[in-house]
């Protein structure tokens, strides 16, 4: 197994542990930093795959800002223990069939990829800044402006809430 | 195994490199501690560390031997032990993480391999700082958060809030440069920086960006938590902030990470804004002497240090010491001025060393010098005075970059 292979299994499967672990803790303060695992194994993968710009903005916008707001937020109201309670109806009744028909349609897709494909051949130029740049200034530009456009109106409403709360 | 080594030496360059960094910058940062200490006294007229050691060159030493040995308590009301436990670990990891990135010199041959100054050369070495030392917060954080006690949590509030509201004026500053050199990694950014401007000034992007290192500067000391934005720890207020609950080795593993932060803000405002390695002086065989410089310095220390001996009436301990470091620097300065291949290789560190040295020099010296903020004012400060002038450096010079071209 070369050390790329190795690399994919250990923070895939730190990712997976992170992802678990983030469900099945009853801390919030646990859960937001399983997070930050899994933000920071899928950096990893990213850089595997030759995407160095993503992979050290997945860790400056996602562990590094939004995710230090999370910790931010969870802190101040000093959350406590979430109390286990019984399930709610929806979950009960959908909760199983919807995982299992996830679990087959992921199996599925393995199974039929399995033997033949060579996955995915890393591009060492494409994940570069210059040509992420490029994409995103070029072909990508009208989606790209309309999320700015987004985030701007997030941010107003956001002023404008806390302006109400006084 | 032997095979295998010769195979990669690389490899095994990269481990000493590792190795003898880590105890170049340890030391540094022990007697980084020494140089404030004396800085402020001498800023205040008084001595400052005098007693241990000739001039308390020995204070570091003790100091750290009383941390090793104070008694480790760790609060029994704790609202997580695993996270509180964590959290030193973590500021010291990621504070010494981002160092591996730094060039501290151009590149160089080792037996035949190619290397140079650095760990890692990187082609987003400054997005790499940026991202590690954007997760210290979380070692503030979580040491405040989980003591469970009212001052801790509230020095971390502050500092929490002030690192992610400083974080993106540094980050805003520091594009104005990217837009110059075309390039994240810092060892290019530095050789973007050579040649000369107007004929006469070494071609440091602190010229054209002068407002950006002016933000950024401002930002790494508020992103440092150092005076006068010191409100995570402020002691009329806070005892000690965020790390009021911890003690021993614990609490100077907190003291060390916050001074290689102050390392790292020095080291990239060395290579971002003041040409890194390079030396001040153009290349031209009309300044081929000032190549002596190194040799110079060591000896001219050297000299001090032996010098010093005669000036008061020392014990025989600083007598003692104070000659051997003197004799040693000479024979540095010596050997370097008689062996041409060696001065050339140290040319890069030792400018380098030198800007970095004089950052520290102006860390301290605001410490000594300015008040603490108020911390409205000091939230006012960023967000509408920092922020948008970033903002303006980046539209600025992209005008500029683009203006020629029509």
């Amino acid at each position: 197994m070369s050390a790329d292979v190795i690399l994919f299994f250990l923070f895939g499967g730190l990712a997976v542990l992170g992802a678990l672990s983030l469900v099945l803790q009853r801390h919030p303060i646990h859960s937001a930093l399983s997070l930050i695992l899994v933000m920071a194994a899928l950096a990893v993968l990213y850089l595997l795959l030759g995407a160095e710009f993503i992979a050290a903005i997945q860790i400056i916008v996602y562990a590094g800002a939004i995710m230090v707001l999370f910790v931010f937020v969870i802190m101040l109201l000093n959350a406590g223990e979430e109390e286990r309670t019984d399930l709610s109806r929806v979950t009960r009744y959908l909760g199983l069939p919807v995982a299992t028909a996830l679990l087959v349609e992921t199996g599925w897709l393995l199974y039929r990829a399995w033997p033949g494909d060579v996955g995915v051949v890393p591009d060492r130029l494409v994940g570069r800044t210059g040509a992420v740049g490029r994409m995103l200034f070029t072909e990508y530009v009208l989606p790209f402006e309309l999320t700015s456009v987004v985030i701007l109106i997030a941010i107003l409403g956001a002023v404008v809430l806390a302006k109400k709360e006084r | 195994m032997t095979d295998w080594v010769t195979n990669h030496p690389e490899l095994v360059i990269a481990v000493v490199k590792i190795a003898l960094l880590l105890f170049v910058l340890l030391t540094a940062i022990a007697y980084v501690v020494w140089f404030e200490r004396k800085v402020i006294a001498h800023i205040q007229a008084r001595w400052g560390p005098y007693r241990v050691g000739p001039h308390g060159l020995l204070q570091p030493l003790a100091d750290g031997l009383k941390f090793l040995f104070k008694e480790d308590i760790v609060p029994a009301n704790l609202s997580s032990r695993f996270l509180y436990l964590l959290a030193p670990f973590l500021a010291v990891s990621l504070a010494l993480l981002a160092v591996a990135v730094i060039p501290f010199g151009p590149e160089f041959e080792v037996l035949g391999t190619p290397t140079g100054f650095w760990i890692a050369d990187i082609n987003i070495a400054l997005l790499f700082v940026l991202g590690v030392t954007s997760l210290t917060v979380y070692s503030v954080a979580l040491a405040g958060w989980s003591s469970n006690s009212k001052y801790p949590l509230l020095g971390a509030l502050r500092s929490t809030a002030q690192m992610i509201s400083y974080e993106l004026a540094l980050t805003l500053s520091v594009i104005g440069v990217l837009l110059l050199a075309g390039s994240l990694s810092l060892r290019e950014i530095v050789e973007q920086q050579s040649g000369r401007l107007w004929g006469v000034l070494p071609n440091w992007y602190i010229f054209p960006q002068f407002v950006a290192f002016i933000c950024f500067f401002i930002s790494s000391i508020a992103e440092t938590n150092r005076a006068p934005f010191d409100l995570a720890e402020a002691e009329t207020e806070l005892v000690a902030g965020f790390h009021t609950e911890y003690s021993s080795m614990k609490f100077a593993m907190f003291f060390l990470a916050e001074y290689a932060h102050i390392f790292t803000a020095s080291f990239l405002a060395t290579v971002l804004f003041f040409g890194g390695w390079r030396s001040p002086f153009p290349e031209t065989p009309f300044w081929q002497w000032t190549q002596y410089f190194p040799a110079v310095a060591a000896a001219l220390l050297g000299a001090y240090f032996v010098l010093d001996t005669f000036r008061h009436a020392h014990s025989a301990l600083h007598r003692g010491l104070m000659t051997l470091i003197g004799m040693a620097l000479l024979g540095a300065g010596a050997v370097l001025a008689l062996v041409p291949p060696l001065l050339l290789l140290v040319q890069g560190p030792f400018w380098f060393i030198a800007k970095t040295v004089a950052f520290l020099f102006v860390f301290v010296w605001i410490r000594a010098t300015l008040p603490r903020f108020r911390y409205d004012q000091l939230m006012a400060f960023g967000w509408k005075f920092l922020l948008p002038l970033a903002v303006l450096n980046i539209i600025v010079t992209s005008l500029a970059l683009v203006w020629p071209v029509e």
